[in-house]
């Protein structure tokens, strides 16, 4: 049968991919930019819109990373009026399992699906980082083989708290003066929270609010296995995706969950064009802002972990290997590369072999999956993704803010609408009835 | 003579203040847990152009068992999300102070402002209650006096969060590929006797500079913000609060039963006493509306606060009858505006330009 693909809309936060030299670049914090990109997804029919969450500026080499879009309101609050301007649109935010507590986020995020008729959605995430925490009353307490039990007993405590309504516990007799019959109790108790009381939300309109985990450790695959709904990945090609899909929906039945019960979506970005050659065009100068000279300098340092500011990004790379042993120089960005001489290796090997100076290295290393043509080469392309199992659908990030998902919306979505795989209406109100 | 100009905040809470307003209100319990039962309100608090409304909220249930409303949306999500549908008023939900971060609860506070346009204020109350402690359990309840003091640190800290970016800190330099220009961005390296928070905000600095930041003013240990509420029960009360807070504007609580004859307004109080009798906190008022239009600017001109919290017994019917009546009256002898002069909630209170303490630094 064939797939219906998902696909959602993510509004970069601080990032280096956001185009924010271009003359259609416009706030990435007034309220009208996240309505803008709200109502264009919604208007695509897509099924979410997703939020990242910043807890702490990015420095490089001790000081304020200057050169990348920065600066992001608060998730929640943006969803929560989101939810004014949209009607069925999804609304999904990462919340930090660290630097809050179930109560809380538990709170919060029925809250949105209360307020938003059952369309919300939380991002488990955990956070071990002490540069992060000093932000934080908490500070940086956990160790890092802590996070993920701290994450799943989060997520199963707030679950308890979503649930602790029983059905009927709202009465609302006004005759005989009954407004709710013992609402909300809870009592959990275990290695990392022991908290009993009352729960303040009556059981929302999904019941549970969609749950989404981002990551691909060995530990991520399994906590999303056994219990999220869907799953973020960053995998480029379609074999890469394959594996990843093939492991992580292998999983699922440990947990006698069905294969359709965990929806693998990857991040992705696209670029359109007349001809395929002019989108290619396209890219080639989007990377090139993305990846301006200080970023390219500012990748390569993350990874050597030493001054590089004396490098022609346009010549070769540093003779000088990786200092293993150096503090890290970047802080507050994710560190995908364990092993900084494995990957100064492999760099070398790949700028060698394809002529590349530390600019074009950096792009062609930090490339994600791309989807690039004219609109009837992308809408295939995403369906062959999706219907040989390399994914469920994708998360959209578009390179400019707000306006860059109109394209996508008014031209892309057409072709996979005609092709039978992505809807033309809403299912029905809730962001479940879109996903499941 | 022409009065001063009142300040009016008007609560939006529940089905109303009284405890059995849910029996006899026309809205259905459920309505309590939409966006659309506060959009109601807030829209008629700004027909009758209202400095602002207020929701009430905790990290626990409300006391009263099962006759009285229990459950409530978190109070600074629901204010956002009216927030982009309503215009001028004035948005300042209760955010609490003790078990919340307070680097969150200045980016929350400065998203409203965002999503607002410049309508945001907070009114920040500690936990105080060992409900509330056993929810989190990572640390007893505080003393009164703790937990006024810890509320102080947290607005102190907020608004350092919020003046940490310098209002023209992005700059999109192309020619020297800076996005900001990092000199107008601050460590507001806070330490405190509760928390230390090292900073800049993640969020750029809001459009009010700083929203504006309330607190309950009654404890001997409160410490002042922009406005101060005052639920002091008689009139010398909320003149000796008034007089401990002269920088800031205090604004007295009145719960309000509203008919349009005596007698209907005595009814009405005595149906809701009957079916949960009730005494609320601050002062009371049961009457008609020409009657509170008279009494308030009285109240002010004898207490020195510069307005009032005012708290609607049954929603929508006191309100109705608060934006219908008593606000045309107050116009009418010339002690509320006839409306918006501005389009923030500093502007709405008279509060000024908020200054940046980092600003060149």
């Amino acid at each position: 049968m064939t797939k219906q693909i998902k696909l959602a809309a993510h509004f970069p936060g601080v990032n280096n991919t956001t185009v924010w030299s271009d003359p259609a670049s416009g706030s990435q914090i007034d309220f009208a930019s996240f309505e803008h990109l709200a109502r264009t997804a919604e208007r695509g029919k897509f099924d979410f819109l997703f939020l990242a969450e910043g807890l702490r500026l990015r420095e490089h080499a001790g000081k304020i990373l200057d050169s990348d879009v920065v600066g992001r309101p608060n998730t929640t609050t943006v969803l929560a009026a989101l939810s004014a301007v949209t009607t069925h649109l999804g609304l999904a935010g990462t919340l930090s399992s660290t630097f809050n507590e179930p109560y809380e986020v538990a709170r919060q995020v029925a809250s949105i699906d209360h307020l938003s008729g059952g369309r919300a959605a939380w991002n488990v995430v955990t956070s071990p980082d002490a540069f992060t925490g000093q932000n934080f009353r908490r500070g940086g307490f956990l160790k890092r083989e802590d996070r993920y039990a701290r994450a799943e007993e989060f997520l199963a405590t707030v679950r308890e708290l979503w649930d602790s309504w029983a059905p009927g516990t709202l009465v609302g007799d006004k005759e005989n003066g009954v407004f709710a019959r013992d609402p909300g109790r809870f009592v959990h108790s275990g290695p990392q929270f022991d908290i009993a009381g009352e729960f303040t939300l009556p059981r929302t309109p999904q019941g549970q609010p969609i749950v989404i985990q981002a990551g691909d450790s060995d530990e991520g695959r399994e906590f999303a296995a056994k219990t999220a709904d869907v799953i973020f990945s960053r995998h480029g090609t379609l074999e890469d995706g394959q594996a990843f899909y093939h492991d992580v929906k292998r999983r699922l039945a440990a947990y006698g969950r069905d294969h359709g019960e965990l929806l693998i979506m990857p991040a992705a970005t696209f670029v359109l064009g007349d001809t395929d050659a002019e989108a290619e065009e396209n890219a080639r100068e989007i990377r090139l802002q993305q990846v301006r000279p200080a970023t390219a300098i500012q990748f390569l340092e993350q990874v050597w972990s030493r001054d590089l500011s004396d490098y022609d990004v346009d010549g070769p790379l540093p003779e000088v290997d990786p200092d293993p042993d150096a503090e890290p120089l970047t802080w507050g960005r994710v560190r995908h590369e364990k092993d900084p001489l494995e990957t100064a290796r492999r760099w070398r090997a790949v700028a060698e072999e394809k002529k590349l100076s530390i600019r074009e290295l950096v792009i062609e290393a930090t490339a994600r999956q791309q989807f690039v043509g004219t609109p009837s080469t992308v809408a295939a392309t995403i369906d062959e993704y999706v219907q040989s199992d390399a994914a469920d659908g994708f998360v959209l990030v578009p390179h400019l803010t707000p306006g860059g998902l109109d394209e996508f919306v008014e031209k892309v979505v057409p072709h996979l609408q005609e092709r039978g795989v992505f809807r033309t209406e809403y299912a029905g109100p809730t962001l479940r009835e879109q996903l499941f | 003579m022409v009065s001063a100009q009142l300040h009016l905040g008007v609560a939006i809470d529940g089905a109303g203040y009284h405890p059995a307003a849910w029996r006899i209100s026309a809205v259905e319990p459920a309505a309590l847990f939409t966006a659309g039962h506060y959009l109601r309100y807030a829209k008629l608090a700004e027909a009758a152009s209202l400095d602002f409304v207020t929701l009430d909220d905790s990290l626990a249930l409300q006391p009263g068992g099962e006759g009285v409303v229990r459950g409530r949306l978190d109070a600074l999500l629901t204010l956002s999300a009216i927030a982009p549908v309503t215009s001028r008023i004035g948005l300042v939900p209760t955010v609490t102070t003790t078990h919340t971060e307070p680097f969150h609860v200045s980016t929350s506070v400065a998203t409203l402002d965002y999503a607002s346009r410049g309508r945001a204020g907070v009114l920040a109350v500690p936990s105080l209650t060992a409900a509330e402690a056993a929810h989190f359990a990572r640390r007893p309840a505080p003393s009164p006096e703790d937990g006024d003091a810890e509320t102080a640190e947290v607005l102190e800290v907020s608004t350092r969060l919020w003046d940490s970016w310098e209002d023209d800190a992005i700059v999109r330099d192309a020619a020297t590929g800076r996005f900001i220009d990092r000199d107008k961005l601050h460590y507001v390296d806070f330490e405190g006797r509760f928390f230390s928070v090292k900073g800049p905000s993640i969020t750029p600095r809001p459009p009010q500079g700083h929203p504006v930041t309330a607190v309950y003013g009654d404890s001997p240990h409160a410490r002042a913000a922009d406005v101060v509420v005052t639920r002091a029960d008689h009139l010398d009360a909320v003149r000796a609060t008034a007089a401990r807070h002269p920088g800031a504007k205090v604004l007295a609580t009145v719960s309000i039963v509203l008919a349009e004859t005596e007698q209907g307004a005595r009814d009405r109080q005595r149906e809701l006493d009957a079916l949960m009798p009730f005494e609320p906190a601050g002062l009371s008022f049961t009457g008609t509306p020409a009657q509170l239009a008279a009494e308030l600017p009285r109240w002010a001109a004898e207490t020195g606060v510069a307005g009032f919290h005012l708290r609607p017994a049954v929603l929508p019917d006191d309100l109705d009858l608060l934006a219908g009546e008593v606000v045309p009256a107050l116009r009418a002898a010339g002690a509320f505006r006839s409306g918006y002069a501005g389009t923030t909630l500093r502007e709405h209170l008279g509060l000024g330009v908020a200054v940046n303490q980092y600003q060149g630094a």
